[in-house]
This record gives C-alpha cells, structure tokens and sequence, in this order.
C-alpha cells in the first residue's frame, strides 16, 4: 500500500473489518477481539501518520476512485479533520479493549453482532470527518445512526424504546440537514463543499441561503443534543449496553460539533455568519449558555452514574457550541481543544463506569458506599477524570475551559462566563457527591470490611491510559495549541 | 534581579509528592513508613535552605515546567517572597512529621498510611504555591493544596468528618472556581500574562477603576483560604481533623497560602503604587479591619480549644492582609512577616491542644482547670505561643506587630492603629486566662492530680522546639527581615 493514500486505509480497514467479524465471528466467537483490536490498532497508527503528513506538508484533498469533484466524492485532509481521525481511532481503540470484556459479560453469544455494527460505526465516523462533499456527509450520517440505534436497542429493559425514541429524533435532524442541503443544491448547483463555498457570495437569495444554512444547524443540533433538543441522548446512552455508550458517549456529540465547524466555516463564510446578523450569534451564546445551565441542573437531579454522565454530556455540548459562536480566536480555540479533551475525559469517566458496572451491576449511588476501598485503581482514575470534568488544573478540562472563559470574557458574552463557571461548580458537586458516598462508610459500618475486588486488567489498562493521558494532554496543551489546533482553526480565526 | 534556571526548585516540589509513593508502599510497616516522612521532611528542609544564600544575595531560581498557556508557562521561580514562605512552611513540616508520629501513634488512628501520603502531597502543593512564577501555577497548586488536605480534614470518616468536608470543600472549591478563577482571566485579558513582576502588571493595562475594583474583591475572596469574613466557615469546620493537620494546615500551610496568594495579588500583580492611584487599599483594610474585631470576639465565646484557635487564626490572618492594604512600607513589611512570626506561634499553639487531649483527652478549656501543673512544658510552650500572637516582647509576634502599628501611622490611617490595639488586648483576654487557670485554678478533674503526666516525647519536643524558635525570632529575625525587605524592595 502506498502512504499517498493512507487515509483511505483509516476508514476502509475497520469497514471491511466488520464483515469479517460478522463472519468469523459466527465459526468462533474467539475471532472478534483480535479482528477488532488489530483493525483499529491499525487505523490509531495509520492515522497518526496521516496527522503527521498533513502537518508536515499541508493539507490535501483526495478523489475517491479518481472522479473529479464537483461530481465525484472529495475528501478533505487538513490539520482539523487529521486530528479528528487520531482522535476518532485512539479513543476507538481503548473504548474497544474495555468494551470487549463488558459484552462478553452483557451480551454473551452476540459479541459477533454487536461488533460488527460497533466498526461500522467507527468507519461512518472517520468517513464523516473526511467528507468534503455536503450529501456524502448526509449518507455517513445516516450510517452512524443507524448503527447506534442498533448497537442502543441491544440493551436490556426499556433500551429499544430508547433506541425508538432516537429513531424517530435523529431522523428528523437528519431531514433538516437533507432539506438544507437541498436548498443549497437549488441556489449553487452543487454539493461539493468547496464548490458550494465558491459559488453562494456570488448567488442572490439571501433568505434562501439562510434557511438553508438554518435547517442544516438544526438537524445538526438535534444530532448533538444541544439543549433543549437533547432529549434522545440521556436514555439511549445511559440504556445502551455499556460497550456502545463507551464508544459513542465520547464520540458521536463531538463529531457532531466537528461537523457544525466544518459546514459553518468551510460551506458558509465568518462575515456571513457573524456581521450579516450579529444577533443571530448573540442568541446562539445565549442559548449555549442556557443550555450549560438547565443540563448541569438536570444532572444534579440524577441518581445513577450513567445517567448523571449523560447530562454532563449535554451541557459540553453548550460550552463547545457557545465557545463556536463567541466568533473569536480564543473561543475557537476552546471549542476545538475541548473537542479533544472532552473526548479524552468522556472515555475515561465511561471506562471507569463500565469497570464499575462490571463489578456491581449498575452504576446506582447507593450502591457506591465504600467503592474506593473496593476498587481504589478504577476509583483513582476516575476521581482524575472527575478533576478534569471540573476543571481543576493540570488536568486537560482546565485548558479547555480556559480559552472559553477567556473567548467569553473577549466577547464580552458574561452570560456564557457566568453559565461555565456555574456548570464547573455543579460539575465539583456531582462528583464530590460521589466521592463523598464512595468515600465514607454507612453509619454505623465500621472501615475495613470490604475486600478488594477490581474489574479485569484489560478493562483497568486503557482507563488508566486514559487518566493520564488527561494530565499529559493538560501539560502538554501549549504545544497542542501551537502546533495542530492554531492551523485546524477555521480561516481567519 | 537575574535568576538562573535549575531544576532543583522542581526539586523542592516533588521530593514530597514522589515521596507519598514510598509511603504508600509502606504501608504495612510502620517504622518504614514513618523513616520515609522524616527522610523527606529532612530532604525538603535541606534543599529549600540551600536556595537561601543565592536568594539572600539578591538572585533566584526559576524552571519552567511546561508551556500551557500563551504567555503563561507553568514555571516554577525561588524568590525572596517564596523562599520566605517555604522556608517556614519546610522547616515546620519537619517538626509537624515528628509530631504526628506521636500523635497518631498515641491515639491508635486508623488510616495512618493515607493521613501520611496526603501530608506529604499537600506540603508539595504548598510549597509550589511558594514558588509559583505567575498566578497560574499559583492557582494550580492552591488547588491541589485544596484537594489533597480534604482526606485529612475527613480523616475521622464520620458524619461529623463528612459535613466538615462539605463545608470545606464548598468554601474553599467554591470560591476558587467561582472568584479567584475569572479574576485571573479577567487579568490575563487586561495584561497578557500573569507574571508575578515587583511593581505588577496591571499598572499598564489601562483598566479602569472599577474593574481594578471588582478585580481585586474577587480575588480577596476567591482565596478563601485566607479566612476573609464572610468566607471563614470552613476553618472552625475543618478542626474535625486530627490536631497535627489542624496545625500544620490550619495553622500554618493552607491558612497562610491563602493569604500568600493574597498578597501575590496585591504586591506582584496589581503593585502597591497603582493600589495607591486609585486609592483601593482602603477596600483591603475595612475587609481585614472587619475579620479582625469579629474573629476575636467570637474567639472569646468559644470553649472548644481548637475552635478558639481557628477563630484566633482567622483574625492573624487577616493581620497580614491588613498590613498589605497600608500600603505603607512598614505596614507590608509586617503583614509579610507576620506570616512567618504567626506561623510558629500559632502551630506551638496547636501543638499544645494535640499534646493535652493526648495526655488528658480533654479538649474544652473550661475542664482544663489545674492541668497546667501537671503538664508545665506543655502550658510553658503555649504561654510563649500566646504572647507572641498576642504581641508582646520578648517573642517573634512583637516586630512583626511593632511594623504593623507604625504602617498604620505612616499610612495616616489611624483608626487602624485603634483596630490593632483593640484586637491585642482581646488577643490577651482569650489566651491568657488558659495559661493562668492551668497553673493556678483549682483542679477540675480529681485525676490531674495524680494520673495526668506530659505528652509523649514525640509530641513534647517539637513543641518546645517551635516555642523556642518563637522566642529565637525576636532576637534573631535578620533572615526573615532581610527576605521580607527583598520581596517588597528589591
């Protein structure tokens, strides 16, 4: 193989890959763990390769089966979608490794099933975030949905309701982005992104490339659960079997976000989204900001770690959206950094949970008394996670949340400060919450009785990757900024 | 004023941090363990004093541990303000290890491996608040200190503990995420770094008065540590926790960090001249004025010994920020050295109340009566503590109060010279008559006259040693002086 087109091996080695589980996987269910471990230990290291040439080289674009866009599908390689690919893979990889022990013991006998939609799912989004080409981003879309509503509705108890209820909310996001896409088809004649991008400052019809530009946010908003559009998230993730709330938890939002950039900045221009209308963007802040809040209250009222997790979940969302739409450099920043960080810190607070889960069963509070002396490495780790959700320094969360106070106060948007700082001290009373029951022992129980009983190694490794990969993330923020998320910034940012 | 790069400032940091590893390990073996903290201990002793003939001479240290931020690396720098603070703060952890065998030992506590391990994490962290470059690092490691002392306060891990916690934390978390946080980003907006330069850094940004204001409360609060009123709560709360931690932590490292960041604030970043300009030390003084008389008022009210310390504490703290807000050169001078001249008063102090519930289990002054001559070292080292707090000559309190009263006239402001006299004599009127009822009230326990003997040697020396030094600082304070002089006029 040839490295010109390494990427291309990025996305089709865990697509193919997925067959072979669904086929291997039914001779020997011992075939699924290798397969899925060496398809995407391939595409971690492949696409560290790819960051390393787009950053040594510049961006390129790519011609699937060698048709000439604006016809053919273009895929756009630049800092931003490079390092989405590194971000996309790793956190895959060490999701996997944990995520085969828990359906091993969740889902016994369909490992082979649920992996094959589980790679799948990992093609559709490293597809997405190559795609230059605004209907192709639609069909990878679809793909990553519905291999989530699958890989939800093999949960147990209420999950396939859940899995109905995001059925019918994703595909109503879904037919807003079609439907502005098809508008923007109407005015330029084409649905190649660059293309498309030439075309609009020269088309009239402003109100048409609004709506279009509308539609596209929503269906978007509805897809990453940007409050109060968020509905669907909280079920699904917290009922999906754990295995796939470890894969999508981090991930699907985040892309999500990924996508709002990419169509907002390289379909649409900075001077038509913020100067045209400033109050449109002054009103998306505001709503990021009410987001921050009403989610992090909401999660205040939850009663079991997934769930709680899940808001945490929603009100990222807000801080990632607003940090977009301050329309500054250091907001930008923020968002992009967060993009990572909250990927690396969601993975390891779900690692931590499926640990749990393992031991206990679920991941209830009462059921938490005395977990740090019965599973102090899995508590350590997520105690770290916990630290950075807050945003307590060196851990990467602080970074992040940094460049966005600071992008809010720049703006002079005090209601997104106001809303990030609530949302780090509701974030502190969550988790000391847990810390507090894990930590001290029922009244009347004396120290000393539980014994230790840890969940497997292989579950323990990445999670412990994972902590630590937030502190050195954190430390090593200046050099991520400097040198990947300064040139994955939109242009003129 | 040069400073040369070197690792060993890092050096400093982590000896203790790393050095919780060992102790972890250790856990099974106890003599082990314990080598461990005094090796360390002696370690840190050792490498912070080595920094002081440099510091002495007018040089410093810096490292720069990572670059984070634009303009704002996590950078580590021994300067004369630091190397002041981490001197006492190394040399006291010394005595305090000591103690804590002994009192841990005394007592049979459980959990004795954690309670190390998150000592020697949390005198990491104060010693990184020491020698924080810029507000940053400072930041980082006040919260660290902030994490690390919570297993310590809660340490009893009763429902008692577990309120305490909440309390602390919520204070202390609270405050820093929710004021000291947007404070510093506000700063860094204004001047693009948070460099701790003499003179500051704000003086050039043009930022108006008001948010000089706003800036300057926030951050006075954000640091809850400092035990500003409204924000004091969680120090009375904290003493739930075992004595040595109340007081190394609450009497030494975690008090007097808020109050070094404080004084951070309003030496290195904003810079006395500016405070000056727009004439906001006034704001400083009547926050501190107010903590003073209160905090010693309620002292008085108080029975629980600890509690009338952590009450004492809060209104020495606020001594020192007082002193900054003169903004007279007197007056900083002994805010700043207050620090160290409370610190070794009030940790004697602390020793005292460990030493008597460990040798009496008493822990409220009005059963204390006669016990003083059954324990006479004991009550001789608090007598020593109590006057140097109090002020008088011949102990350490004396100078650093003797400067305070003379800002307070050169800054022309002469209703503090009425808030330091007034705050002295209810200083005497809570501390003396402990001293006087244990020497020469009636026994109030039939067993003081028989059973009662002095505090194992453990606890015994260290606080002999700390009440010695008390007495030492008045005669000899040339090293704090001359550190205290450099930091404010280099």
């Amino acid at each position: 193989m040839s490295t010109s087109n390494l990427h291309m091996y990025v996305l089709a080695v865990p697509l193919l890959t997925a067959f072979f589980v669904n086929l291997l996987g039914r001779i020997s269910r011992r075939w699924v763990a290798p397969l899925v471990l060496g398809a995407l230990t391939f595409a971690s290291l492949a696409s560290l390769c790819v960051l390393g040439k787009v950053l040594r080289h510049g961006s390129f674009s790519y011609t699937v089966g060698n048709w000439q866009p604006p016809y053919g599908i273009e895929l756009l390689l630049d800092p931003l979608s490079a390092l989405m690919l590194v971000l996309i893979s790793v956190v895959a990889l060490f999701a996997s490794i944990s995520a085969i022990q828990s359906v091993r013991q969740e889902l016994p006998g369909q490992e082979h099933l649920f992996f094959t939609l589980y790679l799948i799912l990992i093609a559709g989004l490293l597809g997405l975030v190559l795609t230059a080409d605004a209907f192709n981003l639609y069909v990878l879309l679809e793909i990553t949905s519905i291999t989530t509503y699958g890989l939800i509705a093999m949960g147990k108890g209420r999950a396939p309701l859940a899995s109905f209820n995001y059925i019918i909310m994703g595909s109503i996001g879904a037919c807003f982005y079609l439907l502005g896409v098809g508008y923007l088809y109407l005015m330029t004649g084409s649905l190649n992104m660059a293309d498309i991008a030439g075309i609009l400052p020269t088309v009239d019809g402003t109100a048409a490339v609004a709506t279009a530009l509308a539609f596209i946010l929503v269906g978007l908003w509805i897809k990453m659960a940007f409050f109060p559009l968020h509905g669907w998230l909280p079920n699904a993730y917290s009922l999906a079997p754990t295995g796939a709330g470890l894969l999508a938890a981090p991930l699907m939002t985040k892309v999500s976000i990924y996508l709002m950039v990419r169509v907002m900045f390289w379909l649409f221009s900075s001077d038509f989204l913020f100067l045209q209308n400033p109050l449109v963007s002054t009103l998306v802040v505001w709503a990021a900001a009410i987001a921050i809040v009403s989610a992090s209250c909401l999660a205040l009222a939850q009663r079991d770690l997934k769930r709680m997790l899940t808001y945490i979940i929603v009100a990222e969302v807000g801080y990632m959206v607003g940090g977009i739409w301050l329309a500054n450099s250091a907001g930008m920043t923020g968002a992009i950094l967060h993009i990572v960080n909250d990927a690396l810190m969601t993975l390891c607070l779900f690692l931590a949970v499926a640990a749990i889960v393992y031991k206990l069963g679920s991941g209830e509070f009462d059921k938490l008394q005395g977990i740090y002396r019965r599973m102090p490495v899995t508590m350590a780790a997520f105690t770290v996670g916990a630290f950075s959700m807050i945003g307590i320094p060196p851990t990467a969360g602080f970074f992040s949340k940094w460049y966005l106070i600071q992008g809010g106060i720049e703006a002079g948007h005090w209601q997104y400060v106001i809303a990030l700082l609530f949302s780090s001290l509701v974030n502190a009373v969550l988790f000391f919450r847990i810390i507090e029951i894990g930590y001290f022992f029922k009244d009347g129980e004396q120290h000393g009785h539980e014994k230790k009983e840890e969940a497997p190694l292989l579950m323990q490794a990445p999670l412990l990757i994972s902590a630590v990969a937030l502190i050195v993330v954190g430390l090593g923020s200046g050099p991520l900024v400097e040198s990947i998320i300064k040139l994955a910034l939109p242009a003129g940012f | 004023m040069s400073y040369q790069t070197s690792i060993w400032p890092l050096a400093a940091v982590l000896i203790s941090l790393l050095g919780s590893i060992p102790i972890m390990l250790s856990g099974r073996q106890p003599n082990l363990r314990e080598s461990w903290t005094l090796l360390i201990a002696l370690g840190k002793v050792v490498i912070v004093a080595s920094f002081l003939p440099t510091v002495l001479a007018g040089g410093g240290y810096e490292f720069t541990i990572a670059e984070v931020v634009p303009g704002v690396p996590i950078a580590l720098r021994v300067d004369a303000m630091g190397m002041f603070f981490a001197l006492v703060a190394s040399i006291l952890w010394f005595f305090t290890s000591v103690y804590s065998i002994g009192y841990m030992r005394s007592l049979n506590e459980h959990g004795q491996t954690r309670y190390f391990a998150s000592f020697a994490v949390a005198i990491s962290a104060t010693i990184g608040v020491a020698f924080a470059a810029n507000l940053l690092t400072l930041y980082l490691f006040y919260e660290m200190l902030s994490l690390s002392t919570y297993p310590l306060v809660t340490h009893h891990q009763d429902a008692e503990a577990r309120k305490s916690g909440r309390k602390y934390l919520t204070y202390i978390l609270g405050t820093s995420i929710a004021l000291a946080l947007p404070a510093m980003l506000i700063v860094y907006s204004l001047a693009g770094n948070l460099d701790f330069k003499s003179g500051g850094i704000l003086a050039d940004s043009g930022a108006s008065p008001e948010t000089l204001a706003l800036v300057l409360v926030l951050f006075l609060f954000g640091f809850a540590k400092s035990g500003l009123m409204p924000f004091h709560g969680w120090l009375p709360a904290a003493m739930v926790a075992p004595t040595p931690v109340s007081s190394f932590l609450h009497g030494v490292a975690v008090v007097k960090v808020g109050v070094f960041s404080i004084l951070r604030v309003i030496f290195h970043i904003f810079g006395a001249d500016l405070l000056l300009d727009v004439n906001l030390g006034v704001v400083i003084t009547t926050i501190a004025s107010i903590t003073i008389i209160v905090a010693s008022l309620v002292a008085l009210t108080q029975d629980n010994l600890k509690r009338r310390l952590a009450y004492s504490t809060i209104g020495q703290l606020s001594y020192m920020i007082l002193g900054a807000g003169m903004l007279s050169a007197a007056g900083m001078t002994g805010g700043l050295l207050h620090i160290g001249m409370h610190a070794f008063g009030k940790i004697t102090l602390f020793f005292c109340a460990g030493a008597i519930y460990v040798a009496a289990g008493k822990k409220y002054i009005s059963q204390m009566d006669g016990l003083g001559r059954r324990m006479p070292i004991t009550y001789l080292a608090f007598m020593f503590g109590s006057l140097s707090i109090i002020g008088m000559p011949p102990l350490g309190g004396f100078i650093s109060k003797w400067n305070l009263v003379i800002g307070a006239v050169d800054s022309g402001q002469l209703i503090l010279l009425l808030v330091l006299l007034v705050s002295s004599l209810l200083n005497a009127a809570y501390f003396l008559p402990i001293v006087y009822r244990g020497f020469f009230a009636k026994a109030a326990d039939p067993i003081f006259d028989e059973g009662v003997k002095e505090a194992p040697l453990f606890c015994l020396v260290p606080l002999s040693l700390t009440a010695c030094a008390s007495l030492a600082l008045f005669f000899y304070p040339d090293i704090f002086l001359r550190l205290v002089q450099l930091a404010l006029f280099p």
